[in-house]
């Protein structure tokens, strides 16, 4: 406290020193590290959390290119899995907390730049995800039909960018390239029955369209076999159950499997254990009832991987897809796919590749791995740029939960808790955090979107919910997001 | 209702917040103080005191009410568990992790498919461990500790960064 603090008061003249408390509150101010963060989603919230309980003095602005917060809690999650989205409330926490502030609107590699943010801060955390995904690199993907899974759940879930999308829903087939959970999630939300998707924070333009949808089939498309799905069990749980559709599991997939997963870890082994139930044992009467009755079915296929998009004859509409018959050489996680040279046909009019979501890089000083697609990074300090460090999908790559990304925001954040309390971050370095920021936002003729903004833009999505039997309406267009906060 | 009067009372002298992340040791250990000497007053409910090992060792001991469940009382005594009951107890992730000790496991009510989905998925997951949302405390369990769970992050980014090279 000594030293900084002569050093401070002396520009100030002798008499301010004998201030009681004043040369405390100029050290206390100095000695405040000033520390933002890129990216509202879970990766930025959760580092900004724990940043500022771990340290009693750190101040942490998170900025955000949308004007609303929360990345994929709000435009991932599906709508119908609500206690998914609970996280806001913590994230809510945070941003209330005095020490820290949202700042919306802002375009960091556009509206300021990266070097910029680094002359404001002590620490700049990116945590700015993946919001491009991995690309087939097959003729014909660029046909009317075939889309990202990532496009599709922005689409109706509201990102703005990808409201416009229109995606066809006139054929009775669609294939679903990829077994994760966001391949689960496109199919459940084309397969939903409408009396429960109408219920839910799905946008009002989707819903729309799903209603006029006429998908009554839906593939899951995968390269390898049932033992490297990628889904999770919960989620094929509900699948399995949902209501007005009857699983087309093939048994002959999953022959001998019984034996091989006798000895493997827990998770595995009951997740492949319900495939294999749900393939080979003869449903339950109520089961046996539902599926009679079911109008839709949705199934899996493995070892199929993808090499057309095959084109109707006018030549611009996807009509079905050709697929490599695979084998398997290896096993378990890192088993690899090769093609037998036997080839299949799928017709179907929507196809929607959910391969992998993908980051890009945000600015050209950020040092940015396009092989593996994240920023190099060693425990969250990006790699030859020090006073610079990463979180989440764009540090770790884009798989994972909610708490996958928590528990790595937190290891960013202690890497930054470490380099504070060891001098490597230099904080007799004062810095003006978003006082500076404001100023160069300001002449850009940017309008910071505040927290308190976006609890208003909250608050009417909410309203207009309530009128339609919704948690929310989603506000799609972001100048009407401005409008309403009169920006 | 004495209990909020004193417990606010105390608090309001406090010079920081009521946040989960505001809140100072000394500021939680005088709202316990208050907490726990209302409780002289409240005769109704069962006590059960739950010792929590925290990830950096510390043991953080509560006084429980019987039926709450073990995420409750972390809530509900503000104890200093980092990201603990994300989802707020709807079985939507699996961040309330818990590890029991053999004898006391065993007691526990039967667990569901529900909680095993999502246990599952937990980070560092042993024989023992149960969701602390599942979990309700009963008289019995008087003295009961728990461990939380340490995180493995590191050795899952490096494997799932090398898994992006597929």
């Amino acid at each position: 406290m000594g030293s900084s603090c002569g050093r401070v008061c002396w520009k100030w003249g002798s008499p301010l020193r004998r201030l009681p408390g004043f040369s405390r509150l100029l050290s206390t101010a100095a000695l405040a590290p000033q520390i933002c963060v890129v990216g509202s989603g879970p990766a930025g919230f959760y580092t900004a959390q724990h940043l500022l309980k771990h340290h009693r003095l750190a101040r942490v602005d998170i900025y955000e290119k949308l004007p609303v917060p929360f990345g994929l809690v709000r435009f991932g999650v599906a709508p119908d899995h609500p206690e998914v989205k609970n996280v806001i409330n913590t994230f809510t926490q945070t941003a209330h907390s005095d020490r820290c502030a949202y700042y919306g609107n802002v375009t960091i590699g556009k509206d300021v730049m990266v070097k910029e943010l680094q002359r404001a801060y002590h620490a700049v955390v990116l945590s700015y995800g993946a919001e491009d995904n991995r690309i087939l690199g097959i003729p014909g993907e660029n046909l009317s039909g075939v889309y990202s899974a990532r496009a599709f759940v922005g689409w109706y879930n509201g990102l703005p960018e990808n409201r416009d999308l229109k995606p066809d829903l006139s054929s009775e087939t669609a294939v679903v390239l990829g077994q994760g959970n966001v391949a689960l999630d496109v199919a459940r939300v084309l397969l939903s029955p409408l009396d429960i998707l109408r219920k839910t924070d799905i946008t009002e333009g989707s819903l729309a369209a799903i209603a006029c949808s006429k998908v009554k089939r839906v593939w899951l498309v995968g390269r390898r076999g049932p033992l490297q799905v990628a889904f999770t069990i919960k989620e094929l749980r509900e699948m399995i159950n949902l209501p007005g559709t009857r699983p087309l599991l093939d048994p002959a997939d999953f022959t001998g499997l019984g034996d091989v997963i006798k000895d493997i870890p827990r998770p595995r082994k009951r997740l492949t254990e319900l495939m294999i139930k749900s393939a080979r044992e003869k449903p339950g009467e109520k089961e046996a009832a539902l599926w009679a009755s079911a109008t839709k079915e949705w199934g899996l296929k493995f070892q199929r991987s993808p090499l057309e998009v095959l084109p109707a004859t006018d030549g611009k509409q996807a009509r079905g897809i050709r697929m490599a018959v695979t084998r398997l050489e290896g096993s378990g996680e890192s088993a690899r796919a090769v093609p037998t040279g036997e080839v299949e046909e799928l017709e179907c009019g929507l196809i929607l590749s959910s391969i992998g979501y993908r980051s890009l890089p945000l600015d050209s000083s950020i040092p940015f791995d396009p092989k593996l697609g994240i920023i190099p990074n060693s425990l969250g300090r990006v790699q030859g740029a020090p006073g610079l460090y990463c979180s989440g999908w764009v540090k770790r790559g884009p798989t994972g939960v909610i708490i996958t990304t928590m528990n790595d925001s937190f290891d960013t954040a202690q890497s930054v808790l470490e380099d504070l309390q060891t001098g490597v971050l230099n904080l007799s370095n004062s810095k003006e955090g978003f006082k500076s920021v404001r100023s160069i936002l300001h002449s850009r003729g940017v309008h910071p979107v505040t927290f308190s903004d976006w609890e208003k833009i909250d608050a009417a999505e909410v309203a207009r919910g309530k009128l339609a039997g919704k948690p929310r309406e989603k506000i799609v267009d972001p100048q009407e997001m401005l409008q309403l906060i009169s920006h | 209702m004495i209990r909020m009067n004193l417990a606010l009372s105390v608090l309001s002298r406090l010079p920081v917040t009521l946040s989960g992340v505001e809140l100072t040791k000394r500021g939680r250990a005088m709202a316990q103080l208050a907490l726990t000497s209302c409780n002289l007053f409240d005769s109704s409910a069962d006590r059960v005191t739950v010792h929590f090992i925290n990830r950096d060792g510390e043991r953080l001991t509560a006084t429980a009410k019987e039926g709450e469940s073990l995420l409750e009382v972390v809530v509900n005594q503000n104890l200093s568990i980092d990201g603990f009951g994300a989802c707020e107890g709807t079985l939507a992730c699996s961040t309330c992790h818990l590890i029991f000790e053999e004898d006391v496991f065993q007691k526990l009510d039967a667990i569901t498919d529900e909680e095993l989905d999502m246990l599952d998925l937990a980070y560092g997951l042993t024989d023992t461990s149960r969701l602390g949302c599942q979990v309700c405390v009963k008289k019995a369990m008087d003295g009961l500790t728990v461990q939380v769970p340490a995180e493995v992050a590191d050795m899952r980014r490096e494997l799932e960064v090398g898994k992006q090279s597929k």
